[in-house]
């Protein structure tokens, strides 16, 4: 049976689309039949994230108003033969995605695809709903931050109450993971940043993983390869490990503590 | 030994006066939970149906039950009822009608010849008492719904009758009671929820995060921290605390006064077990322990 899972913050600009992609193209790439569906109408980004956006024909909204089918909207992606992108419209408004719309194409993916990640748009309005309510889990993309604690926060209480799940009563919750992006652990250490038990102390879920920050998630983004496709970079790897830990491997976490530097690289490195 | 009578007064009263005669009765002021029926539809078939069906299911729970008669939904055309035939009707059923809610002047009147009480105040809830749930937010404290009573003070619940002379001034209120069973929640409040215990205490057992809100018409106890706001005695009892293990508050109030923490709370309270509470009418944060 298909897992719906959204990939949702609240707060803007913490890691959703990039841990769309990655997490998207991760599941395809160890063999899943993998789709990802943008839900930020207008303001779409994961099309350029996944370096398919001069191939966008038809989008979302054409095939909830009937304008296109689903075959002709989803882009096969370029570096794995397993991931589809079903793009955002740039043009259309929010309104055009109904509940009904969303659950329809969300059935018809079901047929035949193993994974359908959802990446929401920053905020708790239409699109964000949207993008969680038919969802099975959700990641919860944290910066070690106190505003996107807050905002997390919110939107966790808004998964609880506003999913298809929730609203079929409490057998069932969306399960909900904690993912810490842009983790830089020796900032933590030094108190600059929030710690990773304070954020789980503050959220109340289980942690999946934390990317910790790297320049190769910016450059990725610049290309149009998801980084997770580049296993020398840390945040890349993160990402795998995040995969795996979601199908059920259990690694241990890593890039959570600060780097111990000998005393060659004290003396001359960085 | 024969007394001389004084002048002026009788000799018999003086004869009563003189002997010590205790007292055959008291008042005392006393809470009862009652049952409340409200009648929507003034159709006495049905009324008779729904009733014997609901006692069907535990004749031990409403046999011989006071109950209390709620007239209020039949105002927006339920019909008219006749008091006294319904009241015959529960006793047929084996429950004891001992009083009427919301009656207009007419209906009063054949309350009180049929001998039931006018009852003022008392907070109404679900039968049985439902698990509290945090998807169940109803909006920011409002007063009770009825249009002609003024929100009560938690004393006057269900039925009281308080202390006349006997004991203390009328204004004392012997202890904080609750009518409804408090309500208790079992995880932490996010941000942007809001819990509301009406004419309750409020028991959560997580904490209550940043930008969350709890409401009590009654104490909040918290078991963990505090961040977001608390507020107790919504409907004006003055005798109400909260209570939490960990104060990392935005803002507390007791009875409408309240405290904000905007540079968070001084050092020899944060993050401590508290409790808030009015001294007359003064906001008081203090440790527990």
């Amino acid at each position: 049976m298909a897992k719906v899972i959204v990939v949702t913050s609240g707060k803007g600009g913490v890691g959703k689309t990039t841990t769309s992609a990655n997490i998207a193209t991760g599941l395809a790439l160890l063999g899943h039949k993998t789709a990802v569906l943008d839900f930020d109408i207008g303001l779409r980004n994961l099309d350029l994230i996944l370096g398919c956006e001069r191939r966008v024909v038809y989008d979302f909204v054409n095939v909830i108003q009937k304008e296109a089918s689903l075959k002709q909207a989803l882009i096969r992606d370029r570096h794995c033969d397993n991931l589809f992108v079903l793009p955002a419209s740039q043009t259309r408004d929010k309104e055009a995605l109904t509940k009904e719309g969303v659950g329809q194409v969300i059935d018809e993916l079901k047929v035949s695809f193993d994974f359908i990640v959802c990446d929401s748009p920053a905020g708790i309005e239409r699109g964000a709903l949207m993008a969680l309510y038919y969802a099975d889990e959700a990641l919860v993309v944290t910066n070690p931050e106190v505003s996107s604690v807050r905002d997390s926060d919110r939107i966790l209480g808004i998964l609880s109450a506003k999913s298809k799940r929730a609203e079929a009563g409490e057998e069932h919750p969306v399960k909900e993971h904690l993912l810490v992006t842009r983790y830089s652990p020796k900032r933590a250490s030094q108190g600059e940043m929030l710690t990773l038990d304070d954020i789980q102390e503050l959220l109340g879920i289980p942690l999946i993983g934390v990317i910790p920050e790297s320049e190769t998630v910016l450059q990725a983004s610049n290309s149009g390869v998801p980084v997770i496709h580049d296993q020398k970079s840390i945040s890349g790897q993160a990402y795998m490990d995040v995969v795996a830990r979601f199908l059920g491997e259990n690694r241990p976490m890593r890039f959570v503590l600060p780097e111990k530097k000998g005393l060659f690289n004290r003396l001359f490195g960085t | 030994m024969k007394t001389v009578p004084q002048a002026g007064k009788s000799h018999v009263s003086e004869f009563i006066s003189s002997k010590e005669v205790s007292p055959a009765t008291d008042l005392k002021g006393s809470v009862f939970t009652l049952t409340v029926l409200r009648i929507h539809r003034a159709d006495f078939d049905q009324i008779e149906r729904e009733l014997s069906e609901r006692i069907a299911k535990g004749p031990r729970f409403f046999e011989d039950a006071p109950v209390v008669i709620d007239v209020d939904p039949l105002r927006t055309g339920g019909g008219q009822i006749d008091l006294r035939e319904l009241a015959q009707l529960l006793q047929r059923l084996r429950l004891i009608p001992v009083g009427v809610r919301h009656a207009n002047l007419e209906q009063q009147q054949t309350a009180r010849e049929v001998g039931l009480a006018l009852m003022k105040g008392g907070s109404v809830r679900d039968l049985p008492p439902q698990p509290a749930s945090t998807t169940d937010i109803p909006p920011a404290p409002a007063p009770a719904n009825t249009k002609d009573e003024t929100p009560e003070p938690l004393s006057n619940t269900v039925v009281s009758v308080k202390g006349l002379g006997t004991e203390g001034s009328p204004d004392q209120v012997d202890s904080v009671q609750s009518a409804a069973p408090t309500k208790v929640i079992y995880q932490s409040i996010r941000s942007g929820q809001q819990v509301y215990a009406r004419g309750a205490d409020l028991i959560v057992i997580g904490g209550v995060n940043a930008g969350a809100e709890v409401v009590a018409d009654g104490n909040v106890h918290i078991y963990g921290s505090l961040r977001g706001r608390a507020l107790a005695g919504a409907q004006g009892n003055v005798h109400t605390r909260i209570f939490c293990q960990c104060l990392e508050a935005e803002l507390v109030a007791v009875a409408g006064q309240y405290r904000v923490f905007d540079d968070g709370a001084p050092d020899e309270i944060r993050g401590q077990t508290v409790q808030v509470f009015l001294v007359n009418n003064q906001l008081r944060v203090e440790r527990l322990r």
